[in-house]
């Protein structure tokens, strides 16, 4: 189920320990997944270049292999209107450790939601469901189950999350659609489930649901150890047994 | 695997007895099993000679006789010899009850007897572990008779990577009422491990409910585990301790963080249908209620009936805590039960649900409730606590009101205070497979564990 293309995407990755943001949605973009039209441009001719091409108003955000966590160091704009604007951004993030471009996409908009995978000791592939945004770790609302993972299993998380309502049009807010969402875990689930001899954990933080779409607005992959250090997959992790 | 010589053998020989130390564990083995168990049994040491009279012969193949089980207890160091004698000398099966192995860092020591058992397709349970307990079978617990508290017979099958865990739970097992058909601790399972015991359980007719307290699966065994108990008909209930050192991933990524080892262990159970008990109160009331209605599920409106209105309200309070449903009846409901009272508590009687039938209630009135709950349509179970000192009831109330429970099948949980001046009562519903808690709370968790809901 991984192309060359994705397992090539995975290596490059190695030498981080792990995919930063336009690496990992390169690869959930190719695996089919929604992600926003994005760009990841070296300079700033290049950006204003990309930012001509998407369109104001768009997010900026830096790429550095040392700056796992964007938002805690100023590394993200959010409705970038012009090229003054967006001038003033890399001039901002372009002094930050291991500075390596800058990530350009368009604004998209929805209720925040978490969806990570994680390998399990004890039951290796689990994938997990709960209501994002920068809070998470405080209300710790999420569903986790074993993979695979069924449509069945999907809305049985989000039937189990607290936060339920929220994604059920909860005072005037708008619904999100359930299906898209389901197909979007489904689909993930599926394809990290391949994945699983190369990693070690996987964020979608957050992925954006509304009525008519879920989109991957930012995401990591983790790399498993044995495959950054020997470059092969964990053979401890073979077909049969997942 | 065949593990029936295991948990049934005919003949069992228990090697490492001391010709000078009674006390050794061997010793005690060998004594309970050759006084007090229709198991044919016999001693090995080396030097030979006798015990108590009995010939202790100088090893497993010297014995005249075919051996179903090997109980080994000699040092570690020894151990891969005697296990290599048994199965040279076609022994069916053992337990090492030896420590010394992986726990103590010895883990080469260990891969052996694992090599060796692998090559032969020969079943052992441990090292480092007690063994088997099956009620009037065998007992290789090597802890004295006269102090061990052993549960009746039943058909609740116990595994459990702690001996001390397991001897514990057999005392709160004894003492509620619950019948075992085997315990089993399995020390460091390094060959016989849950998931080829969940297959002999699930296959074994003595057993109903199986339960497992597990510390830590291997790596991807727990997958294995919760994968084939969700195939099992019968009640699977797993009680978790500890923590796995190895499981512990860099906390780089949010997911990482919130799915921890145990909120993993705790939503993967609950997806394949596998009940967690989450403290032995818990343990102990899923079981004495899943042994008494193996394939009852009820949806969880509960329907509550008591002389006290205080135990009603205390009961509703831990009902909807649980996420069960204590339905108000209708009028038409309402004026049924009240037409069934004996005409003293007619009018005092509180018939909503809770329904609380007073401290004036006579027997005949809690009969009467039970029945006309038992035609209720609005509720699914029913949670009877009882006051074994109201004056109008008597000591064989239990076993009349598990007669109105046999004629209808609408599952009956009863509460009565458990001390040996109500054990009449008691008994009158346990000898009916009627499951009595010994507080309230312990009712609500029995009834709430007959929804066996995957999630909920």
């Amino acid at each position: 189920m991984l192309t060359n293309e994705m397992i090539n995407m995975l290596q490059a990755g190695r030498k981080n320990g792990w995919l930063m943001e336009p690496e990992a949605k390169g690869l959930f973009a190719a695996a089919g997944l929604p992600v926003p039209r994005f760009a990841w441009a070296g300079d700033l001719k290049e950006g204003l270049r990309c930012a001509a091409e998407i369109g104001y108003p768009l997010v900026a955000k830096v790429v550095s292999p040392d700056v796992v966590h964007k938002s805690e160091v100023g590394g993200v704009a959010v409705g970038i209107a012009d090229d003054r604007q967006l001038q003033a951004f890399y001039e901002k993030v372009s002094g930050l450790a291991g500075f390596a471009g800058l990530l350009l996409e368009e604004m998209v908009s929805g209720t925040e939601l978490i969806v990570g995978a994680k390998i399990d000791y004890q039951f290796g592939l689990i994938i997990l469901l709960g209501i994002g945004g920068t809070s998470v770790e405080i209300y710790r609302d999420v569903a986790m189950r074993m993979a695979p993972l069924t449509s069945e299993d999907v809305y049985s998380m989000l039937h189990e999350l607290k936060g339920g309502q929220l994604l059920s049009g909860y005072r005037g807010r708008e619904a999100i659609s359930k299906e898209k969402l389901v197909r979007v875990l489904v689909d993930f689930a599926a394809l990290v489930q391949a994945m699983v001899p190369y990693i070690e954990s996987i964020d979608l933080n957050p992925l954006l649901c509304s009525g008519k779409d879920c989109v991957i607005a930012d995401a990591r992959i983790m790399l498993g150890e044995v495959f950054v250090k020997t470059g092969g997959a964990d053979p401890s992790f073979a077909g049969e047994r997942m | 695997m065949n593990l029936s010589a295991l948990f049934a053998p005919r003949s069992v020989a228990v090697i490492g007895v001391s010709a000078g130390n009674d006390r050794h564990p061997a010793n005690v083995i060998f004594t309970k099993n050759l006084l007090r168990y229709p198991v044919r049994t016999y001693a090995v040491n080396v030097k030979g000679g006798s015990l108590d009279g009995e010939q202790v012969f100088p090893s497993v193949s010297a014995i005249p006789d075919s051996i179903d089980l090997a109980v080994i207890a000699v040092r570690a160091e020894y151990v891969p010899a005697v296990l290599a004698e048994c199965i040279a000398a076609a022994v069916k099966s053992a337990i090492i009850i030896s420590g010394g192995f992986a726990e103590a860092g010895h883990d080469e020591l260990q891969d052996h007897l694992v090599r060796l058992a692998e090559g032969a397709a020969f079943p052992f349970v441990g090292p480092n572990c007690l063994g088997v307990y099956s009620p009037g079978v065998v007992d290789t617990f090597f802890l004295p008779t006269e102090r061990m508290v052993q549960p009746a017979a039943g058909d609740v099958a116990v595994v459990s990577q702690s001996g001390g865990i397991l001897v514990d739970l057999l005392v709160k097992f004894a003492r509620e009422g619950v019948g075992i058909s085997s315990a089993i601790s399995i020390g460091n399972k390094a060959y016989i491990r849950e998931l080829q015991l969940l297959e002999y359980l699930d296959a074994d007719p003595r057993t109903g409910v199986m339960v497992f307290y597990v510390e830590g699966f291997g790596r991807n065994e727990g997958r294995a585990f919760v994968q084939r108990a969700a195939k099992c008909r019968k009640p699977v209930i797993v009680l978790k301790a500890g923590k796995t050192s190895e499981g512990s991933a860099a906390v780089s990524s949010h997911t990482a963080s919130l799915a921890g080892d145990y909120q993993v262990f705790a939503s993967v159970l609950a997806q394949h249908g596998i009940i967690e008990a989450r403290n032995e109160l818990e343990l102990v009331s899923y079981c004495e209620a899943l042994s008494c209605y193996p394939h009852t599920v009820i949806k969880g409106r509960v329907g509550i009936i008591s002389g006290s209105g205080g135990h009603g309200a205390m009961a509703v309070d831990s009902c909807v805590a649980a996420g069960l449903f204590v339905p108000r009846f209708t009028e038409a409901v309402q004026q049924s039960l009240r037409d069934s009272l004996s005409e003293n508590i007619r009018t005092i009687a509180s018939v909503v649900n809770p329904v609380d039938l007073t401290g004036s209630a006579v027997e005949n009135d809690f009969i009467a409730a039970v029945d006309a709950f038992c035609e209720i349509t609005d509720i699914d179970s029913i949670l009877l606590l009882l006051l074994p000192y109201l004056p109008g009831i008597s000591s064989d109330l239990g076993a009349r009101l598990s007669k109105v429970y046999r004629r209808h099948g609408k599952p009956l949980v009863a509460y009565v205070p458990h001390i040996e001046k109500y054990r009449m009562l008691i008994d009158g519903f346990e000898l009916n497979r009627v499951p009595v808690a010994s507080s309230i709370e312990s009712a609500v968790l029995m009834t709430h564990v007959l929804r066996r809901c995957r999630l909920c």
